[in-house]
């Protein structure tokens, strides 16, 4: 099962729900990894939306992807990347219209960023749907040197781009699309605890 | 120096203002200018504020809201456009007869319950007869910002198209007019069909337009979010029933035109309010008995709330029976 219950937090951790069919002129959806089951689930509810729909999938190494190609889409992108695919996701918010759902699933950091693009595209936030699948990794940004690191699964962790020790914080930046890392030993050097693994 | 308004208060910060203009601009519709008598500038507002005038008709004190049409950056006035309903409960009717240039009235500072949002790429404004009011300072303040706004205004003919021809000549490439009595209409499908995304639409006018509008967005997919309204209810007369507030330990009696806040005003109880039409939810009361029947009219409580038989919203809703407030 790739769903995961995050427990409560903070108001400022991004919760996500369950994608459900909308009524709409046409649909877009968004999805890495296990975010395709998502996405299957919603065509099992409702398979007439999907000829209206236009999917852009980031595989992550899983194989989904022939079983979304099953579901008769108006298109299908897969993309090496979430970065590969951001072109086209743009090209589609610059040339969509009122009426278009935005529906997002798969990691974290997927949901964040392409709620970023389609909010700037001008779609309210509260109207874009989001379920998150698969990995509970994170999106970080280190407070200090303000380097992105992706895909982070222990805490503390060691920013990819200054090397401090950071403490992954529930403080999360909409704007950033990622989660506030804090070193953990400034005021002692070299005391940072072990990792561990996230939610484990 | 100026205050914002005080929530705990009733009602918002009045400001002591002069009639310096009466321009009428058409059979029904006129204008009002207000100036400061102490010649200080007005509080800054933003497109689609209210105001609430007081208006003292005899022994009578009169609250009724306007739309600020001024321009929002122009702090020399304020002005409202009131259009005269002969069958109206006398609010409109007071200010087109008994109102002059030079006479001394309050109005409240304004108050926003249907304001622009500003994220949108697009402003789509539908306007029906006199809901062209609020438009007119959202549209000078997205002329200011170079914003994208288009307007489709429908009136009921060219003699009462209320600023047609100013909106006309100014904009004549964003300003769509259409005449009822040359069977012109709004053709909202299509109109929303193909908006940019990022659109949201405003609209403002009778009851059956804006439910159109909300109907045919939703229907067309659009997000609530984009879909904006304001309607302003009067209050509705009928029959006079009895009230107990138990806070202010007084039994009142409502009259057939008079509203449930404005009969517990006249009782000399403060009651909170700010649009006096049933949009805001200032004036939202709790019910502590009640042995008859609601009458609901706000837009504010939901249905469910509204069953509940636990709140009531006294600036627009009756009741028949007897009930007990906590006021």
């Amino acid at each position: 099962m790739s769903k995961f219950q995050f427990p409560d937090s903070i108001l400022s951790r991004p919760v996500y729900g369950t994608l459900a069919p909308r009524q709409g002129k046409s649909h877009l959806m968004i999805a890495d990894a296990e975010g395709a089951e998502a996405i299957l689930d919603l065509a099992a509810r409702d398979a007439g939306l999907m000829s209206n729909s236009h999917i852009i999938y980031i595989p992550k190494g899983t194989d989904f992807a022939p079983k979304l190609g099953a579901l008769s889409v108006a298109q299908l992108y897969v993309g090496p990347s979430y970065e590969a695919s951001l072109p086209r996701l743009r090209h589609v918010l610059a040339n969509a219209h009122q009426g278009l759902q935005v529906y997002l699933a798969g990691t974290e950091g997927l949901i964040g960023q392409a709620q970023n693009e389609a909010m700037r595209a001008g779609i309210s936030p509260t109207s874009i749907q989001t379920e998150h699948r698969g990995s509970v990794a994170r999106r970080m940004q280190c407070v200090h040197c303000k380097g992105i690191t992706e895909d982070v699964m222990h805490d503390p962790f060691q920013c990819a781009h200054c090397g401090l020790h950071l403490f992954v914080r529930d403080h999360y930046s909409r704007r950033q699309a990622a989660y506030q890392g804090v070193c953990v030993d400034a005021e002692d050097p070299g005391s940072a605890p072990d990792p561990v693994e996230l939610y484990s | 120096m100026n205050t914002p308004p005080q929530k705990s208060r009733p009602g918002a910060e009045q400001i002591p203002v002069v009639v310096s203009a009466i321009v009428p601009l058409n059979d029904l519709v006129t204008r009002f200018e207000f100036c400061r008598p102490d010649g200080q500038e007005f509080p800054p507002f933003s497109g689609g504020a209210h105001t609430v005038v007081e208006m003292r008709d005899h022994d009578r004190t009169r609250l009724n809201p306007y739309s600020l049409t001024s321009d929002p950056s122009d702090s020399s006035i304020y002005a409202i456009s009131v259009r005269r309903d002969e069958q109206g409960r006398g609010g409109s009717l007071f200010m087109h007869r008994s109102v002059s240039v030079g006479d001394a009235m309050n109005i409240t500072y304004p108050v926003n319950l249907f304001s622009l949002d500003l994220r949108a790429k697009k402003h789509l404004f539908l306007a029906g007869g006199i809901g062209i009011t609020p438009f007119m300072s959202m549209i000078a303040q997205l002329e200011r910002m170079t914003g994208n706004w288009e307007l489709h205004y429908s009136v009921r003919n060219e003699a009462l198209g209320t600023y047609v021809d100013q909106l006309r000549y100014k904009y004549p490439n964003k300003v769509h007019v259409y005449y009822s009595d040359q069977n012109q209409r709004i053709g909202l499908e299509q109109l929303l069909d193909g908006q940019s995304l990022g659109t949201h639409v405003y609209v403002c006018g009778p009851t059956g337009m804006i439910d159109q509008v909300h109907g045919a967005a939703a229907a067309a997919g659009w997000p609530e979010e984009h879909t904006h309204s304001e309607e302003f209810l009067a209050p509705q007369p009928g029959k006079p029933f009895e009230v107990r507030l138990c806070k202010s330990e007084l039994t009142i009696q409502v009259g057939e035109n008079e509203s449930l806040l404005e009969a517990i005003e006249r009782s000399g109880v403060d009651a909170p309010y700010l649009c006096r039409g049933g949009a805001c939810g200032q004036c939202e009361t709790d019910v502590i008995r009640a042995d008859g029947e609601f009458v609901h009219r706000d837009h504010w409580l939901d249905d469910e709330q509204h069953s509940s038989g636990q709140k009531i919203m006294p600036c627009v809703s009756r009741f028949l029976g007897t009930l007990e407030l906590d006021r």
